[in-house]
């Protein structure tokens, strides 16, 4: 094998200039896919994260049908104290749950004694909401950082809202909700904090204790509207969804009708379909390069075999098997995408090296000045570079073959 | 025993909707260690017959054997193995491999053909390049040389795997009269010392002075076989 990469890499250098041009198209579609999937991915990451890190959880536990009527948070639909205990059992015992958070969604009024405006609500435990979604308080615009996410008595408010209303920290407001039975319960609430807006479901609601959001609408039970689960790894969504499903989404009432549901991050966010875009633009780009590599390595090696056919001819003639003619043309090709990757991989990571010293910012929905860190996984560019190796020896299979099954006697005539 | 022996030989070709009959009924034989010449004009036949002999065709019918085999029955890959065992080739271009050096040229067959271990190839290269009197260009790539240098290469290189029969086919045809026969004087001297059979086919009257069994062929015939005064 050795005496056939010595004699590929011979005949590679015998045309330096036409090794170079392809080797640099090898490596512009190597840097341009590692770039965009780098870019690309941290983008999703950073999106992923930002829903599920700042509102949505992983996971979220909900009572049977809750979700088909989410925009109206229907209060007769919240899960009741025993499907809250089912539900925390089985959180408790599962070892890829880091944490979870229970909460109890409203929509409201709010007043600020000169306008009334609308607002959605969530009641939740200060300590395990910032724990389960610990984005939360880093959108904290204004208000005491250090203080407890929202103690009893106070509430973050989303910053459209303040704008709207002319409220500031500080200011004392009326909640205003109706309960399950339909009557009207107001309270006073003082803000504690401005929330900047997030993009997707929950961005914009504002945030009571949840101890507040019973004492508001008149719960005398435990009852809770969504358990919202962190998990301690999320790439194993998949794995605890599935198993969450299992578990908790076959309990029954006593009809026999299921009584909880599990939801992904990605089934209660619309963005989730950007992340899937960005996957599939992800696929075609790596398309491209594949269409790349492809017809440039096997317009090189056809070239190479028909410059080369009384080469061909001649060592056919002295016996070198076809399946060694085969091979030779092979392992040009093979040392075309290995060099080819291996430079695509330098650059790549320098390039992601740079960006990440650049630092440069954008917005994303809401939110600004976002940085883009790029990274990539190992597994990602061992992938692309396996990918991007076995097309160049595939595109060399076809004129390879047919060097080796040329016929010496027409090649030695060849001119 | 003959190392070739040809019986009622014919290499029927056909382009387009025409036949041509190449060869017409040959029948000859060639002895070990003989220096032997296919002589005749240009479409008489020559390099057919030594396609043949060098299992690179196929007869159309009649017998063809190559050190007792039947050449016929070959295919491709067996008649490289047979190829790249008994028979060496040397070319009227010479047919050097242009990216290897004079040394790797004369090492290719062992190398890439028959898998010779590295000190007993290396070994067999330096003997090969010393009697053909290029052990000192052994470095150099073939555009660095003369035509004259360039066919001793390529003789080293038919004679490195020791093969029993070596084919040229207008060996001389690209080289002045003086290194013309100076190349038929060397294959005459490795023949002296390997023992290995030449054949090769010419068209010039001057070079066939100097193989010991003249073949004569004109239009797919044998004209007659004269032996030499060389011989």
């Amino acid at each position: 094998m050795l005496d056939v990469l010595a004699i590929a890499s011979r005949n590679l250098l015998r045309y330096r200039r036409r090794t170079l041009l392809t080797l640099l198209l090898i490596v512009i579609g190597m840097v341009a896919v590692l770039l965009f999937v780098a870019v690309a991915g941290s983008f999703k990451a950073m999106m992923v994260g930002q829903f599920t890190d700042s509102v949505l959880g992983h996971l979220q536990v909900h009572r049977k049908g809750y979700v088909a009527s989410i925009d109206n948070l229907p209060l007769n639909l919240n899960m009741s104290a025993a499907m809250v205990a089912k539900t925390e059992e089985a959180l408790k015992a599962n070892p890829l749950v880091e944490t979870w958070s229970p909460r109890i969604k409203f929509g409201g009024m709010f007043s600020n004694f000169a306008e009334t405006t609308s607002i959605r609500i969530n009641g939740i435990d200060p300590a395990r909401e910032a724990a389960t979604v610990p984005l939360l308080p880093g959108r904290l615009i204004e208000g005491d950082k250090a203080k407890p996410l929202v103690e009893r008595g106070n509430i973050l408010i989303p910053v459209l809202l303040a704008r709207g209303m002319n409220t500031k920290v500080g200011d004392t407001v009326v909640v205003v909700a109706t309960n399950r039975d339909g009557s009207v319960n107001g309270k006073t609430f003082v803000v504690q904090g401005i929330l900047e807006g997030v993009t997707g479901p929950g961005g914009r609601d504002g945030y009571m204790h949840i101890d507040d959001a019973r004492a508001l609408l008149r719960m005398s039970d435990a009852e809770i509207s969504e358990v919202a689960v962190r998990l301690k790894d999320f790439s194993r969504l998949g794995q605890a969804d599935k198993q969450f499903k299992q578990t908790l989404g076959e309990s029954t009432n006593k009809e026999g009708k299921q009584t909880i549901e599990v939801h992904t991050w990605a089934e209660l966010s619309p963005f989730a379909n950007l992340a899937r875009m960005i996957d599939l633009m992800t696929l075609f780009i790596k398309i491209m390069l594949v269409s790349i590599v492809l017809v440039s390595v096997m317009n090189v090696m056809m070239m190479a075999v028909f410059e080369r056919i009384r080469e061909i001819g001649t060592i056919a003639a002295i016996g070198t098997p076809p399946g060694r003619i085969l091979s030779l043309f092979l392992a040009e090709g093979l040392m075309l995408g290995v060099v080819g990757t291996a430079a695509g991989i330098i650059f790549s990571l320098a390039a992601i090296f740079g960006i990440n010293v650049w630092s440069p910012t954008f917005a994303f929905g809401q939110q600004q000045n976002l940085v883009m860190a790029p990274t990539i996984a190992a597994g990602d560019v061992l992938a692309i570079a396996a990918m991007v190796v076995a097309v160049a020896v595939l595109a060399s299979l076809q004129p390879a073959w047919k060097a080796s099954r040329m016929d010496p006697i027409s090649a030695l005539r060849h001119v | 025993m003959s190392l070739v022996r040809a019986e009622q030989l014919v290499k029927t070709y056909r382009m387009g909707d025409v036949e041509v009959q190449a060869l017409k009924g040959v029948d000859f034989s060639i002895e070990p260690s003989s220096f032997v010449a296919f002589v005749g004009p240009s479409g008489s036949g020559k390099s057919t017959l030594l396609n043949m002999i060098g299992c690179l065709d196929h007869p159309s019918s009649g017998k063809l054997a190559v050190l007792d085999t039947d050449v016929a029955t070959l295919d491709p890959r067996s008649g490289a193995t047979f190829r790249g065992e008994h028979i060496g080739f040397v070319f009227q271009d010479f047919n050097l491999i242009p990216v290897l050096t004079v040394y790797e040229n004369v090492e290719y067959p062992l190398r890439m053909v028959q898998k010779w271990p590295l000190e007993k190839r290396r070994a067999q290269v330096l003997r090969l390049l010393e009697a053909v009197g290029m052990a000192d260009q052994a470095d150099k790539r073939p555009d660095q040389l003369s035509g004259g240098q360039k066919q001793r290469v390529a003789i080293a290189r038919a004679l490195v795997s020791q093969p029993k029969l070596v084919l040229a086919d207008e060996p001389t045809a690209n080289l002045d009269h003086d290194t013309a026969y100076r190349v038929l004087q060397l294959m005459k001297k490795m023949r002296d010392e390997f023992g290995t059979t030449f054949v090769f086919s010419t068209h010039d009257p001057k070079i066939m002075g100097e193989a010991e069994t003249i073949f004569t062929l004109e239009d797919g015939r044998l004209q007659n076989e004269k032996e030499s005064n060389h011989a």
